[in-house]
Protein backbone atom coordinates (compact mmCIF):
# COMPACT_ATOMS: atom_id res chain seq x y z
CA UNK A 1 0.00 0.00 0.00
CA UNK A 2 2.95 2.60 1.07
CA UNK A 3 4.28 2.38 -2.83
CA UNK A 4 0.78 3.07 -4.63
CA UNK A 5 0.52 5.66 -1.57
CA UNK A 6 4.04 6.97 -2.87
CA UNK A 7 3.22 6.70 -6.33
CA UNK A 8 0.02 8.17 -5.92
CA UNK A 9 0.78 11.41 -3.70
CA UNK A 10 3.34 11.90 -6.10
CA UNK A 11 1.13 12.06 -9.18
CA UNK A 12 -0.95 14.21 -7.35
CA UNK A 13 1.42 17.13 -6.08
CA UNK A 14 2.40 16.69 -9.43
CA UNK A 15 -1.10 18.62 -10.48
CA UNK A 16 -1.75 20.56 -7.29
CA UNK A 17 1.30 22.66 -6.28
CA UNK A 18 -0.78 23.23 -2.69
CA UNK A 19 0.40 19.58 -1.71
CA UNK A 20 3.04 19.53 1.13
CA UNK A 21 4.82 15.84 2.20
CA UNK A 22 5.15 16.02 5.82
CA UNK A 23 6.80 12.62 7.26
CA UNK A 24 8.21 11.23 10.55
CA UNK A 25 11.46 10.14 9.64
CA UNK A 26 10.45 7.01 7.39
CA UNK A 27 10.09 6.17 4.45
CA UNK A 28 13.77 5.94 3.41
CA UNK A 29 13.79 6.36 -0.51
CA UNK A 30 10.36 5.63 -1.06
CA UNK A 31 9.62 9.35 -1.31
CA UNK A 32 12.55 10.17 -3.93
CA UNK A 33 10.19 10.10 -6.93
CA UNK A 34 7.59 12.85 -4.68
CA UNK A 35 11.08 14.85 -3.60
CA UNK A 36 11.89 14.93 -7.51
CA UNK A 37 8.70 16.16 -8.74
CA UNK A 38 7.75 18.28 -6.41
CA UNK A 39 10.79 20.00 -5.07
CA UNK A 40 10.87 21.46 -2.24
CA UNK A 41 7.78 20.13 -0.72
CA UNK A 42 8.66 17.26 0.86
CA UNK A 43 9.97 18.11 4.84
CA UNK A 44 11.46 15.06 6.88
CA UNK A 45 10.16 16.25 10.11
CA UNK A 46 11.96 14.09 12.41
CA UNK A 47 11.04 12.02 14.79
CA UNK A 48 8.96 14.80 16.45
CA UNK A 49 5.58 14.55 16.04
CA UNK A 50 3.68 17.05 17.63
CA UNK A 51 5.80 19.51 15.64
CA UNK A 52 5.00 17.85 12.98
CA UNK A 53 1.23 17.96 13.29
CA UNK A 54 1.45 21.23 14.22
CA UNK A 55 3.31 22.61 11.51
CA UNK A 56 0.82 20.94 8.86
CA UNK A 57 -2.37 23.02 10.64
CA UNK A 58 0.02 25.93 9.94
CA UNK A 59 0.12 24.99 6.24
CA UNK A 60 -3.54 24.40 6.29
CA UNK A 61 -4.40 28.11 7.87
CA UNK A 62 -2.74 29.49 4.59
CA UNK A 63 -4.50 27.44 2.17
CA UNK A 64 -1.77 24.38 1.64
CA UNK A 65 -2.70 20.69 1.41
CA UNK A 66 -0.55 18.89 3.83
CA UNK A 67 -0.20 15.46 3.97
CA UNK A 68 1.55 13.86 6.87
CA UNK A 69 3.23 10.23 6.86
CA UNK A 70 4.50 8.14 9.92
CA UNK A 71 3.57 4.95 11.30
CA UNK A 72 -0.08 4.81 12.95
CA UNK A 73 0.48 5.08 16.08
CA UNK A 74 2.69 7.82 15.89
CA UNK A 75 0.42 9.94 13.60
CA UNK A 76 -2.28 9.74 15.65
CA UNK A 77 -2.66 8.56 19.68
CA UNK A 78 1.01 9.95 20.19
CA UNK A 79 0.10 13.46 18.75
CA UNK A 80 -3.79 13.67 19.88
CA UNK A 81 -3.72 16.62 21.47
CA UNK A 82 -2.11 18.12 18.23
CA UNK A 83 -5.21 16.60 15.90
CA UNK A 84 -7.51 17.57 18.47
CA UNK A 85 -6.80 21.58 19.17
CA UNK A 86 -4.14 22.20 15.79
CA UNK A 87 -6.17 20.07 13.14
CA UNK A 88 -9.85 19.94 14.28
CA UNK A 89 -10.77 22.87 16.34
CA UNK A 90 -9.27 24.94 13.44
CA UNK A 91 -10.79 22.65 10.58
CA UNK A 92 -8.47 22.40 8.22
CA UNK A 93 -7.62 20.37 5.65
CA UNK A 94 -4.27 18.08 7.23
CA UNK A 95 -4.23 14.49 5.68
CA UNK A 96 -3.46 12.08 8.68
CA UNK A 97 -1.58 9.21 6.96
CA UNK A 98 -0.79 6.21 9.53
CA UNK A 99 1.07 3.37 7.67
CA UNK A 100 1.18 -0.37 8.82
CA UNK A 101 -1.93 0.41 10.98
CA UNK A 102 -3.63 -2.08 13.40
CA UNK A 103 -1.48 -5.14 13.57
CA UNK A 104 0.31 -4.12 10.37
CA UNK A 105 3.77 -3.84 12.37
CA UNK A 106 2.75 -6.89 14.93
CA UNK A 107 6.65 -7.92 15.16
CA UNK A 108 7.87 -4.82 15.88
CA UNK A 109 5.78 -5.16 19.35
CA UNK A 110 2.70 -3.46 20.62
CA UNK A 111 4.62 -0.09 20.46
CA UNK A 112 3.69 -0.20 17.48
CA UNK A 113 0.59 -1.15 16.95
CA UNK A 114 -2.49 0.58 16.20
CA UNK A 115 -5.53 -0.70 17.75
CA UNK A 116 -6.82 2.60 19.48
CA UNK A 117 -6.36 4.86 16.61
CA UNK A 118 -10.23 4.84 15.10
CA UNK A 119 -11.41 5.15 18.68
CA UNK A 120 -9.49 8.34 19.47
CA UNK A 121 -9.78 9.85 15.99
CA UNK A 122 -13.39 8.82 15.59
CA UNK A 123 -14.36 10.87 18.86
CA UNK A 124 -12.99 14.02 17.01
CA UNK A 125 -15.35 16.77 15.81
CA UNK A 126 -15.22 16.70 11.93
CA UNK A 127 -12.93 14.42 11.39
CA UNK A 128 -13.27 11.86 8.72
CA UNK A 129 -11.53 8.26 9.10
CA UNK A 130 -11.07 6.30 5.96
CA UNK A 131 -9.28 2.40 5.55
CA UNK A 132 -8.76 2.08 2.52
CA UNK A 133 -8.64 -2.13 1.80
CA UNK A 134 -6.11 -2.59 -1.25
CA UNK A 135 -3.44 -0.38 -2.99
CA UNK A 136 -6.76 0.33 -5.54
CA UNK A 137 -8.70 2.01 -2.19
CA UNK A 138 -5.46 3.40 -1.40
CA UNK A 139 -5.14 5.86 -4.33
CA UNK A 140 -8.85 6.57 -4.30
CA UNK A 141 -9.08 7.35 -0.91
CA UNK A 142 -6.37 9.43 -1.09
CA UNK A 143 -7.80 11.39 -4.14
CA UNK A 144 -11.00 11.49 -2.07
CA UNK A 145 -9.01 12.95 1.26
CA UNK A 146 -7.28 15.79 -0.73
CA UNK A 147 -10.80 16.88 -2.13
CA UNK A 148 -12.49 17.17 0.81
CA UNK A 149 -12.47 20.51 2.55
CA UNK A 150 -12.28 19.41 6.69
CA UNK A 151 -9.86 16.69 8.07
CA UNK A 152 -9.20 12.80 7.36
CA UNK A 153 -7.25 10.06 8.73
CA UNK A 154 -6.25 7.51 6.38
CA UNK A 155 -5.79 4.11 8.08
CA UNK A 156 -3.64 2.23 6.17
CA UNK A 157 -1.84 -1.35 5.60
CA UNK A 158 2.03 -1.29 4.74
CA UNK A 159 3.33 -3.40 1.99
CA UNK A 160 2.25 -6.19 -0.15
CA UNK A 161 -1.32 -6.47 0.30
CA UNK A 162 -3.21 -8.13 -2.67
CA UNK A 163 -5.27 -6.06 -5.03
CA UNK A 164 -9.06 -6.58 -4.53
CA UNK A 165 -10.37 -4.22 -7.17
CA UNK A 166 -9.62 -4.60 -10.83
CA UNK A 167 -9.23 -0.39 -10.99
CA UNK A 168 -9.21 2.50 -8.84
CA UNK A 169 -12.41 2.80 -6.82
CA UNK A 170 -14.61 6.08 -7.31
CA UNK A 171 -14.26 6.65 -3.23
CA UNK A 172 -16.78 9.34 -1.36
CA UNK A 173 -15.97 9.90 1.90
CA UNK A 174 -18.91 8.15 3.68
CA UNK A 175 -19.45 5.18 1.24
CA UNK A 176 -18.65 2.02 1.50
CA UNK A 177 -18.05 -0.40 -1.44
CA UNK A 178 -19.54 -3.71 -1.72
CA UNK A 179 -17.25 -6.37 -3.15
CA UNK A 180 -18.89 -9.34 -3.05
CA UNK A 181 -22.97 -9.45 -3.22
CA UNK A 182 -24.86 -12.17 -1.02
CA UNK A 183 -28.28 -13.05 1.57
CA UNK A 184 -27.69 -14.27 4.31
CA UNK A 185 -24.83 -12.49 6.21
CA UNK A 186 -23.04 -8.99 5.72
CA UNK A 187 -19.57 -9.23 6.34
CA UNK A 188 -18.83 -5.62 7.14
CA UNK A 189 -14.42 -5.34 6.76
CA UNK A 190 -12.82 -2.26 7.83
CA UNK A 191 -9.11 -1.95 5.65
CA UNK A 192 -6.55 -4.71 5.09
CA UNK A 193 -9.25 -7.07 6.57
CA UNK A 194 -11.35 -6.87 3.20
CA UNK A 195 -9.00 -10.39 1.81
CA UNK A 196 -10.01 -12.05 5.21
CA UNK A 197 -13.46 -11.21 4.64
CA UNK A 198 -13.35 -12.40 1.26
CA UNK A 199 -11.80 -15.68 2.05
CA UNK A 200 -14.46 -16.19 5.15
CA UNK A 201 -17.48 -15.38 2.68
CA UNK A 202 -15.69 -18.57 0.23
CA UNK A 203 -15.53 -20.56 3.19
CA UNK A 204 -18.97 -19.81 4.44
CA UNK A 205 -20.51 -20.38 0.67
CA UNK A 206 -18.94 -24.12 0.44
CA UNK A 207 -21.52 -24.64 3.68
CA UNK A 208 -24.65 -22.94 1.67
CA UNK A 209 -24.26 -19.70 3.31
CA UNK A 210 -24.34 -16.68 0.81
CA UNK A 211 -22.51 -13.78 2.16
CA UNK A 212 -22.48 -9.93 0.95
CA UNK A 213 -18.55 -8.53 1.85
CA UNK A 214 -18.15 -4.85 1.96
CA UNK A 215 -15.54 -3.06 2.24
CA UNK A 216 -16.31 -0.10 4.72
CA UNK A 217 -13.46 2.35 3.71
CA UNK A 218 -15.60 5.13 5.81
CA UNK A 219 -15.64 4.40 9.04
CA UNK A 220 -16.67 7.74 9.95
CA UNK A 221 -19.32 9.20 8.64
CA UNK A 222 -20.82 6.11 8.44
CA UNK A 223 -22.60 4.86 5.20
CA UNK A 224 -25.63 5.72 6.55
CA UNK A 225 -27.40 4.64 3.71
CA UNK A 226 -25.98 1.22 3.40
CA UNK A 227 -26.02 0.30 7.31
CA UNK A 228 -30.04 0.50 6.96
CA UNK A 229 -30.19 -1.74 4.48
CA UNK A 230 -27.75 -4.23 5.42
CA UNK A 231 -29.20 -3.94 9.22
CA UNK A 232 -33.21 -4.44 7.63
CA UNK A 233 -31.93 -7.21 5.21
CA UNK A 234 -29.61 -9.42 6.93
CA UNK A 235 -30.02 -11.92 10.17
CA UNK A 236 -26.30 -11.49 10.75
CA UNK A 237 -23.92 -8.62 10.42
CA UNK A 238 -20.10 -8.90 11.14
CA UNK A 239 -18.01 -6.27 11.90
CA UNK A 240 -14.20 -7.46 11.07
CA UNK A 241 -11.47 -5.06 11.98
CA UNK A 242 -7.76 -4.65 13.00
CA UNK A 243 -8.81 -2.57 16.14
CA UNK A 244 -9.86 -3.04 19.84
CA UNK A 245 -13.45 -3.69 20.12
CA UNK A 246 -13.56 -0.76 21.95
CA UNK A 247 -14.45 2.45 19.92
CA UNK A 248 -13.35 1.00 16.45
CA UNK A 249 -15.91 0.18 14.21
CA UNK A 250 -17.77 -2.64 15.54
CA UNK A 251 -18.39 -0.48 18.69
CA UNK A 252 -19.77 2.59 15.53
CA UNK A 253 -22.28 0.17 14.47
CA UNK A 254 -23.61 -0.75 18.12
CA UNK A 255 -24.12 2.45 18.50
CA UNK A 256 -25.84 2.82 15.42
CA UNK A 257 -27.85 0.40 16.10
CA UNK A 258 -28.98 1.76 19.04
CA UNK A 259 -29.84 5.07 17.97
CA UNK A 260 -31.39 3.55 14.79
CA UNK A 261 -33.07 0.53 16.30
CA UNK A 262 -34.80 -1.80 16.75
CA UNK A 263 -32.52 -3.53 14.83
CA UNK A 264 -33.44 -7.37 14.07
CA UNK A 265 -29.70 -8.24 12.62
CA UNK A 266 -27.46 -9.69 14.99
CA UNK A 267 -24.62 -7.69 15.61
CA UNK A 268 -21.21 -9.97 15.20
CA UNK A 269 -17.63 -8.03 16.33
CA UNK A 270 -14.68 -9.71 15.58
CA UNK A 271 -11.76 -7.17 16.62
CA UNK A 272 -8.72 -7.00 19.01
CA UNK A 273 -9.18 -7.81 22.63
CA UNK A 274 -9.02 -5.33 25.67
CA UNK A 275 -5.15 -6.39 25.75
CA UNK A 276 -1.63 -5.40 24.87
CA UNK A 277 0.04 -8.54 22.94
CA UNK A 278 3.23 -9.34 24.74
CA UNK A 279 4.79 -11.97 22.34
CA UNK A 280 6.74 -12.11 19.09
CA UNK A 281 4.57 -12.61 16.12
CA UNK A 282 3.93 -11.67 12.52
CA UNK A 283 0.50 -9.83 11.48
CA UNK A 284 -0.68 -13.30 11.05
CA UNK A 285 -0.30 -14.73 14.17
CA UNK A 286 -1.47 -11.70 16.21
CA UNK A 287 -4.41 -11.76 14.61
CA UNK A 288 -5.22 -15.80 14.98
CA UNK A 289 -4.61 -14.12 19.08
CA UNK A 290 -7.33 -12.52 18.40
CA UNK A 291 -9.69 -14.29 16.34
CA UNK A 292 -8.99 -12.63 13.12
CA UNK A 293 -9.14 -15.61 11.08
CA UNK A 294 -11.56 -16.68 8.09
CA UNK A 295 -11.89 -20.00 9.87
CA UNK A 296 -13.11 -18.03 13.09
CA UNK A 297 -15.69 -15.68 11.66
CA UNK A 298 -16.90 -18.66 9.46
CA UNK A 299 -17.43 -20.50 12.85
CA UNK A 300 -19.06 -17.62 14.81
CA UNK A 301 -21.23 -17.05 11.69
CA UNK A 302 -22.53 -20.34 11.16
CA UNK A 303 -23.26 -20.43 15.15
CA UNK A 304 -25.10 -17.04 15.41
CA UNK A 305 -27.40 -18.07 11.67
CA UNK A 306 -30.94 -18.95 13.11
CA UNK A 307 -31.63 -22.41 12.45
CA UNK A 308 -31.76 -23.34 8.97
CA UNK A 309 -32.27 -26.63 6.77
CA UNK A 310 -29.38 -27.96 4.90
CA UNK A 311 -28.50 -26.25 1.84
CA UNK A 312 -30.84 -23.85 2.06
CA UNK A 313 -29.90 -19.93 2.21
CA UNK A 314 -31.34 -18.44 5.60
CA UNK A 315 -31.84 -15.16 4.02
CA UNK A 316 -33.80 -16.18 1.19
CA UNK A 317 -37.35 -15.09 0.72
CA UNK B 1 3.19 49.63 10.91
CA UNK B 2 0.92 52.03 12.34
CA UNK B 3 3.78 54.91 12.23
CA UNK B 4 3.66 56.09 16.15
CA UNK B 5 5.97 58.86 16.28
CA UNK B 6 7.59 57.65 19.43
CA UNK B 7 7.80 55.63 22.62
CA UNK B 8 6.01 57.54 24.87
CA UNK B 9 2.53 57.20 22.48
CA UNK B 10 3.30 53.41 22.67
CA UNK B 11 3.50 53.37 26.44
CA UNK B 12 0.01 54.90 26.85
CA UNK B 13 -0.98 52.37 24.14
CA UNK B 14 0.25 49.79 26.57
CA UNK B 15 -0.71 51.32 29.50
CA UNK B 16 -4.36 51.49 27.95
CA UNK B 17 -4.09 47.78 26.97
CA UNK B 18 -3.46 47.35 30.92
CA UNK B 19 -6.39 49.07 31.50
CA UNK B 20 -8.54 47.19 29.54
CA UNK B 21 -7.02 43.66 30.77
CA UNK B 22 -8.36 45.04 34.15
CA UNK B 23 -11.75 46.12 33.14
CA UNK B 24 -11.96 42.44 31.91
CA UNK B 25 -10.87 40.48 34.10
CA UNK B 26 -12.99 42.58 36.66
CA UNK B 27 -15.87 42.39 34.64
CA UNK B 28 -15.91 38.88 33.77
CA UNK B 29 -14.41 37.62 37.01
CA UNK B 30 -11.43 35.79 34.41
CA UNK B 31 -7.87 34.99 35.89
CA UNK B 32 -4.30 35.33 34.44
CA UNK B 33 -4.53 38.84 34.98
CA UNK B 34 -0.79 38.46 36.36
CA UNK B 35 -0.33 37.24 32.65
CA UNK B 36 -1.97 39.58 30.36
CA UNK B 37 0.01 42.90 32.14
CA UNK B 38 3.41 41.39 31.74
CA UNK B 39 3.17 40.99 27.85
CA UNK B 40 0.83 44.08 27.42
CA UNK B 41 4.24 46.09 26.31
CA UNK B 42 5.16 43.00 23.74
CA UNK B 43 1.59 42.96 22.46
CA UNK B 44 1.74 46.91 22.11
CA UNK B 45 5.33 47.17 20.11
CA UNK B 46 3.71 44.16 17.74
CA UNK B 47 0.27 46.05 16.94
CA UNK B 48 1.92 49.17 17.01
CA UNK B 49 5.00 49.16 15.50
CA UNK B 50 6.66 45.84 14.00
CA UNK B 51 4.04 43.89 12.24
CA UNK B 52 3.06 44.94 8.74
CA UNK B 53 -0.35 44.56 9.13
CA UNK B 54 -3.48 46.26 8.02
CA UNK B 55 -6.95 46.07 10.34
CA UNK B 56 -9.22 46.71 7.16
CA UNK B 57 -7.63 43.57 5.42
CA UNK B 58 -6.53 41.14 8.47
CA UNK B 59 -6.55 38.09 5.94
CA UNK B 60 -4.70 39.34 3.43
CA UNK B 61 -2.15 36.91 2.58
CA UNK B 62 1.03 39.08 2.68
CA UNK B 63 -0.09 40.41 6.26
CA UNK B 64 2.17 39.29 8.82
CA UNK B 65 1.03 37.19 12.06
CA UNK B 66 1.04 36.61 15.21
CA UNK B 67 0.06 34.14 17.30
CA UNK B 68 -0.86 34.42 20.76
CA UNK B 69 0.55 30.81 21.87
CA UNK B 70 0.12 31.63 26.24
CA UNK B 71 -3.25 31.92 25.08
CA UNK B 72 -4.44 32.61 28.91
CA UNK B 73 -3.16 36.35 28.21
CA UNK B 74 -6.06 36.52 25.48
CA UNK B 75 -7.75 39.78 27.16
CA UNK B 76 -4.08 41.66 26.14
CA UNK B 77 -4.94 40.41 22.67
CA UNK B 78 -8.26 41.16 22.47
CA UNK B 79 -7.76 44.63 23.58
CA UNK B 80 -5.09 45.44 21.12
CA UNK B 81 -7.33 43.98 18.28
CA UNK B 82 -9.83 46.30 19.15
CA UNK B 83 -7.95 49.09 19.46
CA UNK B 84 -5.94 48.66 16.37
CA UNK B 85 -9.54 48.75 14.56
CA UNK B 86 -9.69 45.26 13.96
CA UNK B 87 -13.29 45.16 15.55
CA UNK B 88 -15.04 47.19 17.79
CA UNK B 89 -14.49 48.24 21.20
CA UNK B 90 -17.40 48.15 22.26
CA UNK B 91 -17.22 43.96 21.61
CA UNK B 92 -15.01 43.72 24.09
CA UNK B 93 -17.49 44.51 26.60
CA UNK B 94 -18.99 40.93 25.28
CA UNK B 95 -15.91 38.97 26.64
CA UNK B 96 -16.77 35.74 28.61
CA UNK B 97 -20.17 36.43 28.37
CA UNK B 98 -22.61 33.75 27.21
CA UNK B 99 -22.71 33.24 23.52
CA UNK B 100 -20.07 35.93 23.20
CA UNK B 101 -17.42 35.26 20.22
CA UNK B 102 -14.39 36.43 23.09
CA UNK B 103 -13.91 33.20 25.06
CA UNK B 104 -11.52 33.36 28.11
CA UNK B 105 -9.04 31.43 25.23
CA UNK B 106 -9.34 32.76 21.44
CA UNK B 107 -11.39 30.38 19.37
CA UNK B 108 -9.97 29.79 15.70
CA UNK B 109 -11.23 32.57 13.72
CA UNK B 110 -13.08 33.73 16.60
CA UNK B 111 -12.68 37.48 15.53
CA UNK B 112 -10.60 39.25 12.94
CA UNK B 113 -6.99 39.71 13.82
CA UNK B 114 -6.38 36.22 15.74
CA UNK B 115 -4.60 33.93 13.85
CA UNK B 116 -4.50 30.86 16.07
CA UNK B 117 -6.66 29.23 18.60
CA UNK B 118 -4.53 28.63 21.56
CA UNK B 119 -4.90 28.28 25.31
CA UNK B 120 -3.14 24.78 25.46
CA UNK B 121 0.29 25.52 25.65
CA UNK B 122 2.83 24.58 23.31
CA UNK B 123 1.34 24.66 19.89
CA UNK B 124 1.55 28.15 18.83
CA UNK B 125 4.94 27.80 17.56
CA UNK B 126 4.69 24.67 15.33
CA UNK B 127 1.65 26.10 13.54
CA UNK B 128 3.81 29.19 13.28
CA UNK B 129 6.41 27.46 11.61
CA UNK B 130 3.86 25.89 9.02
CA UNK B 131 2.79 29.62 8.38
CA UNK B 132 6.02 30.58 7.56
CA UNK B 133 6.63 27.30 5.14
CA UNK B 134 3.23 27.59 3.39
CA UNK B 135 4.60 31.99 3.12
CA UNK B 136 8.54 30.51 1.66
CA UNK B 137 6.18 27.96 -0.86
CA UNK B 138 3.96 31.04 -1.22
CA UNK B 139 6.28 33.29 -2.59
CA UNK B 140 5.35 35.58 0.26
CA UNK B 141 7.77 37.44 3.01
CA UNK B 142 6.07 37.42 5.63
CA UNK B 143 7.18 37.54 9.16
CA UNK B 144 5.54 35.56 11.78
CA UNK B 145 5.47 35.81 15.07
CA UNK B 146 4.72 33.52 18.14
CA UNK B 147 4.57 34.89 21.88
CA UNK B 148 5.23 31.95 24.25
CA UNK B 149 5.20 32.06 27.97
CA UNK B 150 8.20 31.20 30.19
CA UNK B 151 5.79 28.37 31.57
CA UNK B 152 4.67 27.07 28.18
CA UNK B 153 8.56 26.03 27.61
CA UNK B 154 8.02 22.86 29.88
CA UNK B 155 6.14 21.66 26.73
CA UNK B 156 8.29 19.25 24.86
CA UNK B 157 5.97 20.63 21.55
CA UNK B 158 7.82 23.55 21.71
CA UNK B 159 11.45 21.98 21.60
CA UNK B 160 10.60 20.19 18.54
CA UNK B 161 9.50 23.27 17.03
CA UNK B 162 12.63 24.74 18.22
CA UNK B 163 14.80 22.08 16.52
CA UNK B 164 13.19 22.18 13.25
CA UNK B 165 13.01 26.23 12.77
CA UNK B 166 16.82 26.52 12.38
CA UNK B 167 17.13 23.12 10.70
CA UNK B 168 15.01 24.76 7.41
CA UNK B 169 16.61 28.37 8.27
CA UNK B 170 13.02 29.50 8.90
CA UNK B 171 14.47 33.42 9.63
CA UNK B 172 10.98 35.12 9.29
CA UNK B 173 10.43 33.33 12.13
CA UNK B 174 10.52 35.40 15.76
CA UNK B 175 10.03 33.75 19.15
CA UNK B 176 9.49 36.17 21.93
CA UNK B 177 9.22 34.53 25.29
CA UNK B 178 7.58 36.51 28.44
CA UNK B 179 9.87 35.99 31.01
CA UNK B 180 8.03 36.73 34.06
CA UNK B 181 9.51 34.07 36.12
CA UNK B 182 6.19 32.61 37.27
CA UNK B 183 4.02 29.86 36.22
CA UNK B 184 0.58 28.84 37.32
CA UNK B 185 2.13 27.83 40.84
CA UNK B 186 5.47 28.14 41.24
CA UNK B 187 8.76 30.03 40.26
CA UNK B 188 9.59 29.03 36.71
CA UNK B 189 12.72 28.26 37.64
CA UNK B 190 12.10 26.01 40.46
CA UNK B 191 9.71 24.37 38.46
CA UNK B 192 11.56 23.26 35.73
CA UNK B 193 15.41 23.59 34.84
CA UNK B 194 14.60 26.43 32.44
CA UNK B 195 17.71 28.86 32.57
CA UNK B 196 19.49 29.76 31.13
CA UNK B 197 16.80 30.43 28.70
CA UNK B 198 18.77 32.34 25.87
CA UNK B 199 21.53 29.97 25.75
CA UNK B 200 18.97 27.05 25.32
CA UNK B 201 17.51 29.26 22.40
CA UNK B 202 20.90 29.77 20.88
CA UNK B 203 21.95 26.47 21.60
CA UNK B 204 19.11 25.06 19.37
CA UNK B 205 19.96 27.08 16.82
CA UNK B 206 18.33 30.59 16.89
CA UNK B 207 19.62 33.98 16.63
CA UNK B 208 18.85 34.37 20.67
CA UNK B 209 18.75 37.93 22.27
CA UNK B 210 17.93 38.70 25.72
CA UNK B 211 15.71 42.20 26.68
CA UNK B 212 14.11 44.12 29.26
CA UNK B 213 10.29 42.98 28.03
CA UNK B 214 9.33 46.63 29.22
CA UNK B 215 11.70 49.03 27.57
CA UNK B 216 9.88 49.78 24.36
CA UNK B 217 12.24 50.98 22.12
CA UNK B 218 14.26 47.86 22.50
CA UNK B 219 11.43 45.41 22.05
CA UNK B 220 10.79 47.41 18.62
CA UNK B 221 13.85 47.07 17.62
CA UNK B 222 14.85 43.79 17.84
CA UNK B 223 10.74 43.01 16.45
CA UNK B 224 11.22 44.78 13.99
CA UNK B 225 14.43 43.45 12.50
CA UNK B 226 13.35 39.72 11.32
CA UNK B 227 14.27 38.73 9.33
CA UNK B 228 17.84 40.30 10.50
CA UNK B 229 20.67 38.66 8.15
CA UNK B 230 22.26 35.90 10.35
CA UNK B 231 19.59 33.21 8.67
CA UNK B 232 18.56 31.91 11.92
CA UNK B 233 15.01 32.28 13.39
CA UNK B 234 15.14 34.88 16.51
CA UNK B 235 14.38 34.62 19.84
CA UNK B 236 13.82 37.10 22.06
CA UNK B 237 13.77 36.19 26.05
CA UNK B 238 12.13 39.43 27.06
CA UNK B 239 12.50 39.42 31.18
CA UNK B 240 9.13 40.75 32.06
CA UNK B 241 7.50 41.57 35.50
CA UNK B 242 4.32 39.55 36.48
CA UNK B 243 1.60 41.83 36.50
CA UNK B 244 3.75 45.16 35.51
CA UNK B 245 2.04 48.33 35.41
CA UNK B 246 0.72 47.73 39.48
CA UNK B 247 2.42 48.16 42.08
CA UNK B 248 0.62 45.71 44.00
CA UNK B 249 0.07 43.25 41.38
CA UNK B 250 3.78 43.13 40.45
CA UNK B 251 5.91 39.76 40.79
CA UNK B 252 2.85 38.39 43.19
CA UNK B 253 1.78 35.21 41.51
CA UNK B 254 -1.51 35.22 43.50
CA UNK B 255 -2.41 37.49 40.10
CA UNK B 256 -2.05 34.75 38.24
CA UNK B 257 -5.99 33.48 39.66
CA UNK B 258 -6.85 36.45 41.49
CA UNK B 259 -9.75 38.98 40.22
CA UNK B 260 -9.66 42.50 41.20
CA UNK B 261 -12.19 44.21 42.78
CA UNK B 262 -13.60 47.58 42.65
CA UNK B 263 -11.54 49.33 44.55
CA UNK B 264 -8.50 47.58 42.65
CA UNK B 265 -9.19 48.42 40.12
CA UNK B 266 -10.00 52.32 40.33
CA UNK B 267 -6.27 52.20 42.04
CA UNK B 268 -4.66 50.04 39.12
CA UNK B 269 -6.39 52.20 36.88
CA UNK B 270 -5.15 55.54 38.80
CA UNK B 271 -1.50 53.68 38.92
CA UNK B 272 -1.46 53.77 35.13
CA UNK B 273 -2.27 57.17 35.07
CA UNK B 274 -5.74 56.08 33.37
CA UNK B 275 -7.94 57.68 36.04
Amino acid sequence: MRNNFADEITKLAERDKRIVLLSGDIGNRLFDGFKAKAPGRFFNCGVAEANMMGMAAGLAMCGLRPVVYTIAPFTTTRVMEQIRVDVCYHDVPVVIVGVGSGLGYASLGATHHSCEDMAMLRALPGMSVLAPADPLEVRGVLRAALRHPGPSYIRMGKKGEPNVHREVPNIEIGRSLVVRDGVDVCLLAVGVMLPIALEAAEGLAGRGISARVVSVVSVKPLDEALLRDVFARFPVVASIEEHSLIGGFGAALAEWSADHGPVAARLLRFGTKDRFLHEAGETGHARERDGLTAHNIIERVTQALPCREAGKAVGAP
Amino acid sequence: MSGLADTSQLAAVAARLRGAVIDMSHAAGTPHLGSSLSCADIVAAAYWDALRIDPQRPYAPERDRFILSKGHAATTLYAALAFRGFFPEALLETYNKDGSRLAEHPGPNCIPGVEAATGSLGHGLPIALGMAIAGRLQGLSYRVYALLSDGECNEGSVWEAAMFAPAQKLENVCVIVDYNKWQATGRSNETLALAPLREKWAAFGWDAHEVDGHDLNAVCALMRDVPNGSGKPVAIIAHTVKGKGVSFMEDDNNWHYRIPSQKEVAEAKRQLGLA
